[in-house]
């Protein structure tokens, strides 16, 4: 499994509940790493021992802490660049959820061994959304549903985002867009320089 | 069906129309972006400057580029080239259709280009999704490659390293050894060991003996130039290589300020210690060239006849006490005096 998804879980649990929470997190989770680093491989069997240890440590359910680490993403400086890749996916958060068909294959082009679950996306009626996220790694649709609140809230969309569980094997996200105008839009330019100016 | 100059609009926001005389006609939406106000009416090779594949001066010479890709460049706007195909319209005029190329990337940092700036068609947010995406994998890797590096070097250190006294060891005296055997550099080689530093450990304990061992690294730094290389080459053992040195006067006194340094009485942790030093040498350039563990071992010779003599004494090796310890004539030593 790629490092990048392991240094997120690792940063976030750092930066959000502080060095001491995930030093104690690995510790319980008795894994032969101790820190990740973003340009390595790992088993993919750590993800799950690593989350439940955090379950035990942060003493909240494994569905909360993979949707705050989706909204710690696209809020936190450190990863400014998460949020204006998501960007790239439209003009507005309809825009963007169309496109999320196609974000696993463009992150596969821009990190190659990054690979994310396929996503299927369904505008059932006018602004309601249905996302089906393939169920491995089990919980990315929880991330997702973080990211995307977050991202509702970077274009000023009032949206509504619900984890409905599996389906057929993968994971039901809806979404109701319910007013497009509702706060500013944090705006998004191209260009980094510009781009720069709204971050 | 919709009208040719309705169609370019509608689909390349970055073409150009010239007219029968090579005067632009009409441009595509997104040149407005670019700082050109409705160029119509402006001859084509006066706003836009053709490199190659030639450079035309008139519409005759534009014309006989049909076919061709272009690579061009606004005059107001030198640093962003573009690249075009030039279309024959049919009635005497000229159609370009031209891109930004890879220059795409330095357009929408000037220009703060948006979507809507590319036809719908252009991977060019593809291009610049992955440009950023690259960018910031790239700094993650660089990130970890300098890490890695800064580990290696730590442990190479490490590995070069004495624990005890922070002088090099044997390691890194072999290695010296070697670069020296690779280098024209003449040098001299002083072999020492301690008188009673096995009673010391023996009676005061390993305690005293490590520091009675620091003490002895720090009086050699004091007496050592900056690129002469101290070894612990173990136990009570120790190897000093100074290139450049080979004047046996300043060598004498450097062994006479050891031995008589290391040699003065001293209080480590409560206790009176008292040791003494032997130490034998070997010069590179007092003989035909030969390798430096030659020399190692010449300067261990030397150390072995200056013990015979007793305590505190030092010897510079001569071939008459031959190559190896084995060879080395009891009878023959010559006692030579501090």
């Amino acid at each position: 499994m790629h490092g990048l998804i392991f240094r997120t879980l690792e940063a976030f649990v750092s930066d959000v509940f502080g060095p001491d929470h995930w030093t104690r997190a690995v510790a319980q989770a008795d894994l032969p790493v101790t820190s990740f680093e973003a340009m390595l491989q790992y088993d993919a069997g750590y993800f799950p021992t690593l989350l439940e240890a955090c379950v035990t440590v942060l003493d909240r359910p494994g569905s909360v802490i993979l949707e705050d680490l989706g909204a710690y993403l696209i809020i936190h400086q450190n990863h400014a660049s998460v949020r204006r890749l998501m960007r790239f996916g439209g003009d507005t958060f309809a825009e963007l959820l169309q496109s999320l068909g196609d974000l696993p294959d463009r992150t596969r082009l821009a990190v190659s061994g990054l690979d994310l679950p396929s996503i299927l996306v369904q505008e059932t009626i006018p602004q309601s959304f249905t996302i089906q996220c393939a169920d491995n790694p089990i919980g990315f649709g929880h991330i997702m549903v973080g990211l995307l609140r977050a991202m509702a809230d970077d274009y000023g969309t009032l949206a509504l985002l619900d984890h409905r569980g599996l389906r057929n094997g993968a994971e039901i996200i809806e979404v109701q867009v319910i007013e497009t105008d509702f706060a500013d839009d944090r705006g998004f330019s191209l260009s980094v320089a510009h781009g720069a100016h709204h971050q | 069906m919709i009208a040719a100059p309705a169609l370019l609009r509608a689909i390349r926001p970055l073409h150009v129309c010239i007219g029968p005389t090579g005067h632009i006609r009409q441009v595509g939406k997104s040149f407005s972006k670019l700082g050109i106000n409705d160029p119509s009416g402006c001859r084509f090779l006066e706003v836009f400057e053709i490199l190659r594949p030639a450079r035309p001066s008139s519409m005759s010479d534009l014309r006989r580029l049909t076919g061709e890709v272009l690579r061009l460049r606004l005059r107001q706007e030198p640093e962003i080239g573009f690249r075009g195909l030039v279309i024959d319209d049919e009635a005497q005029g000229l159609i370009l259709d031209l891109s930004f190329g890879i220059a795409v990337v330095d357009a929408v940092q000037r220009f703060g280009l948006t979507a809507q700036d590319f036809a719908p068609g252009d991977l060019v947010m593809e291009l610049l999704f992955l440009q950023e995406a690259k960018s910031s994998a790239i700094a993650a890797s660089f990130s970890l490659n300098a890490r890695l590096n800064g580990a290696r070097l730590a442990a190479e250190t490490d590995a070069m390293t004495d624990g005890l006294t922070g002088l090099h060891n044997r390691r890194a005296l072999d290695a010296a050894l070697a670069r020296l055997g690779q280098s024209n550099t003449e040098y001299a080689i002083l072999h020492m060991d301690l008188d009673r530093f096995k009673q010391v450990n023996d009676t005061l304990g390993h305690g005293i003996g490590d520091s009675v061992l620091k003490r002895v690294a720090l009086i050699l730094r004091s007496h050592t130039r900056q690129d002469d290389l101290l070894i612990r080459a173990g136990g009570d053992e120790f190897v000093i290589v100074c290139p450049g040195l080979t004047d046996h006067l300043r060598l004498t006194e450097l062994a006479i300020r050891l031995i008589s340094d290391i040699s003065e009485p001293a209080q480590i942790d409560g206790q009176d210690v008292t040791i003494g030093a032997s130490i034998g040498i070997a010069v590179s350039a007092a003989t035909a060239r030969c390798d430096p563990v030659t020399h190692l071992s010449r300067a261990d010779v030397a150390l072995y006849a200056a013990k015979r003599l007793g305590r505190g004494q030092y010897r510079f090796w001569s071939t008459d006490m031959g190559e190896c310890l084995a060879s080395l004539d009891l009878e023959d030593a010559q006692p030579k005096a501090m």
